[in-house]
């Protein structure tokens, strides 16, 4: 038969079973839909996990003073006074991989405006603190180097700080505040960074000088941590080495000694949440894989069912000088229009539903190419080969048992 | 004596059921001549249908051979039995077997899709012919749900008729029509025979057999009796006298 012939066979067989054709259609469609909405869900999350952790700075070193063993007493890392200033300097000398280095001292208590007063963190920073945490200004200015060497009693706020103190929408620059009875002038204001990766506020934080928390509030000479910086991401390895070198010298360690310190990375950090995103996409996919599973399944019923009134078609296709290759190529581009087009409404149903879920929850979503090459791959694949299949059996038979089939 | 269309010699079939062999065909000698009408008459299972799917290439005997408008059946392949039903054969079902959701036109087309050498305007023109042969010109585009089964069988009829055919084998193609209808049909096929078409025709009336030239009768998967007839009747004549009661 010719081409042409057959393709006018095949289509108006397809517009004679409008129904089946659809019900084919729709196991494939939502086979389809469903693979690439659950990946896209899946890959979003991971990708929003990263990109957050990244805005914290994914090239940053953080040393920290270890946690020792003291007389058989697990001492929190925060207890110990490893850390000291001159450890700062030699890092920022003795380490070309790292661009930015600041200590850090916390201190936590009340901060009081007027009547109003509020539970927070008061971190004592150097200058280029902003820059290793990417944290913004969004109003007046950091402190300088001028201010850090006369601990200065000047500080930058967090939006939340703001809010409970002086009301939302209120620029407090230029006003005071008072943490531990120690007045403090507000010279900036940082950018909102909402919520990090642990649930933590980020806004909820003052910063001022470190020299100022350390004589005015803590009346401590030690840091507790060194917050770095490196050159850039792939770095940070090489940062962290170069600091480990650094400090193990400053503190006059010798070989086969353990280090007092540690020193962290959020390249780990990063890691370790892809890890668990990876598991959610796994997951997500083990879910659009049983629908791929059940859209297989409903697609193979409806053409086996379909096989008995189409066996004697095929049988009388036989009777008037239908060749075997002849009524397997029609089924065959049957199968095909069907599984190709509903693979097609699939894709654009997946997309489409993806970005409908996006908006509507807020959840991040991202289509993976891979999901739409796979699940259409898939889907076709199983819609003609059952297509196919019955087809092929059924034009082995004798036309005369195939008219006869029941 | 003119051509032979259908020489058959000590055909056999034998259906394997279980361990039960069912021998439906005990050895047919029989030959058909271009431009006969016979009936195959019998009693229910003595092997006609058996017989009839044989000639049409629909199934092969167990043996015994085969001279079809000259060629030898045995040992062809299913490819060129396809071919030989495509353009020597035409088939009458009982039951009519009409594509369904399809209309009359394209029903009748069916067998000229798969001739490669016919156009899809001569598909089309002859179609409309045949359609015409069996008196549904007007009924071209009508599915077979919309038409009565006389009609169905028409439309059947003119599907075997539009390649041609060397020979129409149909199978109790009044088995499902009342009387009246299954004389249309008789007249029909008596005026196909009257331009030349060698028909086969299985039925169990005598009244229908009657009607044809010569009748062959089965038995037990023998030939009982061979027997010209000789009496002319005209089914359109018939029809003319049958009471308008007996049309319910
Ligand atoms: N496919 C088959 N498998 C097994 N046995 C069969 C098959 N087809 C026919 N037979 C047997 O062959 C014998 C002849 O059957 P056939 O259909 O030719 O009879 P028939 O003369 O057409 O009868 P009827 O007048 O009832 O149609 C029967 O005994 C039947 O049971
Ligand atoms: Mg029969």
């Amino acid at each position: 038969m010719k081409i042409i012939n057959l393709m006018k066979v095949a289509l108006s067989a397809l517009r004679r079973n409008k129904f089946r054709a659809f019900l084919t259609m729709l196991g494939i469609i939502i086979g389809v839909a469903s693979v690439i909405a659950m990946l896209a869900i899946g890959q979003g999350s991971k990708q929003s996990i990263q990109s957050q952790i990244s805005s914290m700075g994914s090239n940053m070193v953080i040393a920290m003073p270890a946690s020792q063993q003291m007389g058989g007493v697990m001492q929190g890392g925060s207890n110990i006074q490893s850390l000291e200033l001159y450890d700062v300097e030699a890092v920022s000398k003795n380490c070309p991989s790292v661009s930015h280095v600041s200590p850090e001292v916390r201190a936590s208590g009340q901060v009081v405006s007027g009547t109003e007063n509020w539970p927070t963190t008061f971190y004592g920073v150097g200058a280029a603190y902003l820059e290793i945490k990417k944290m913004k200004i969004e109003s007046g200015r950091m402190f300088t180097e001028q201010e850090v060497k006369k601990a200065a009693k000047v500080i930058v706020v967090g939006q939340t700080v703001v809010e409970e103190l002086f009301g939302k929408g209120v620029d407090p620059v230029g006003k005071s505040i008072r943490f531990r009875n120690v007045p403090l002038k507000i010279i900036g204001v940082l950018a909102e960074k909402g919520e990090n990766t642990f649930g933590q506020d980020q806004d909820d934080v003052i910063i001022g000088p470190y020299t100022t928390v350390q004589k005015r509030i803590l009346a401590i000479t030690h840091i507790q941590a060194i917050f770095a910086s490196a050159k850039n991401e792939e770095l940070t390895d090489q940062a962290t080495s170069e600091m480990t070198t650094a400090l193990r010298a400053s503190h006059q360690l010798r070989e086969g000694d353990d280090d007092d310190f540690q020193i962290r990375t959020q390249k780990e950090l990063v890691n370790t949440f892809s890890s668990i995103s990876n598991i959610l996409t796994i997951l997500l996919g083990a879910i659009a894989g049983i629908s791929l599973l059940v859209g297989g399944i409903g697609i193979m019923n409806i053409m086996f069912v379909s096989v008995t009134e189409r066996t004697r078609e095929i049988g009388l296709r036989m009777s008037v000088g239908g060749r075997g290759v002849d009524i397997l190529m029609q089924f065959l581009i049957e199968a095909m229009l069907l599984s190709v087009l509903g693979g097609v409404i699939g894709i654009l149903l997946g997309v489409g539903s993806s970005s409908v879920i996006g908006s509507i929850t807020g959840w991040p979503i991202a289509v993976m190419p891979s999901a739409v090459v796979l699940s259409f791959v898939v889907c076709t694949f199983i819609g003609i080969f059952f297509g196919w299949y019955p087809a092929r059996k059924a034009s082995g038979l004798n036309p005369i048992d195939a008219l006869r089939f029941e | 004596m003119s051509k032979k269309i259908i020489e058959v010699s000590q055909l056999r079939k034998d259906f394997v059921v279980g361990d039960i062999v069912v021998h439906a065909l005990r050895g047919i000698d029989l030959v058909i001549s271009e431009g006969e009408f016979v009936s195959i008459m019998g009693t229910s299972g003595s092997g006609k249908s058996t017989m009839l799917n044989i000639l049409g290439c629909l199934d092969q005997p167990t043996s015994g051979s085969y001279l079809l408008d000259g060629s030898r059946i045995g040992g062809m392949n299913r490819n060129e039995l396809a071919r030989l039903r495509n353009q020597k054969l035409g088939f009458v079902f009982q039951s009519y077997n009409l594509l369904p959701r399809t209309s009359a036109l394209e029903n009748v087309e069916l067998p000229l899709f798969y001739n490669a050498s016919v156009s899809s305007r001569e598909r089309r023109e002859r179609a409309k012919e045949a359609l015409h042969a069996v008196g549904l010109s007007d009924r071209m585009d009508h599915m077979p749900n919309q038409l009565s089964g006389g009609q169905q069988q028409r439309v059947a009829i003119a599907r075997s008729l539009v390649n041609d055919p060397v020979v129409i084998l149909a199978d109790e193609a009044t088995g499902n029509l009342d009387t009246r209808t299954s004389y249309e049909i008789m007249s029909l096929f008596q005026e196909l025979n009257q331009k030349g078409k060698t028909i086969v025709f299985v039925t169990h009336e005598p009244d229908i057999a009657r009607l044809t030239g010569r009748s062959v009768t089965f038995r037990d998967g023998h030939i009982l009796r061979d027997q010209q007839i000789t009496d002319g009747l005209l089914a359109r004549e018939i029809l003319h006298s049958l009471p308008v009661e007996d049309t319910v």
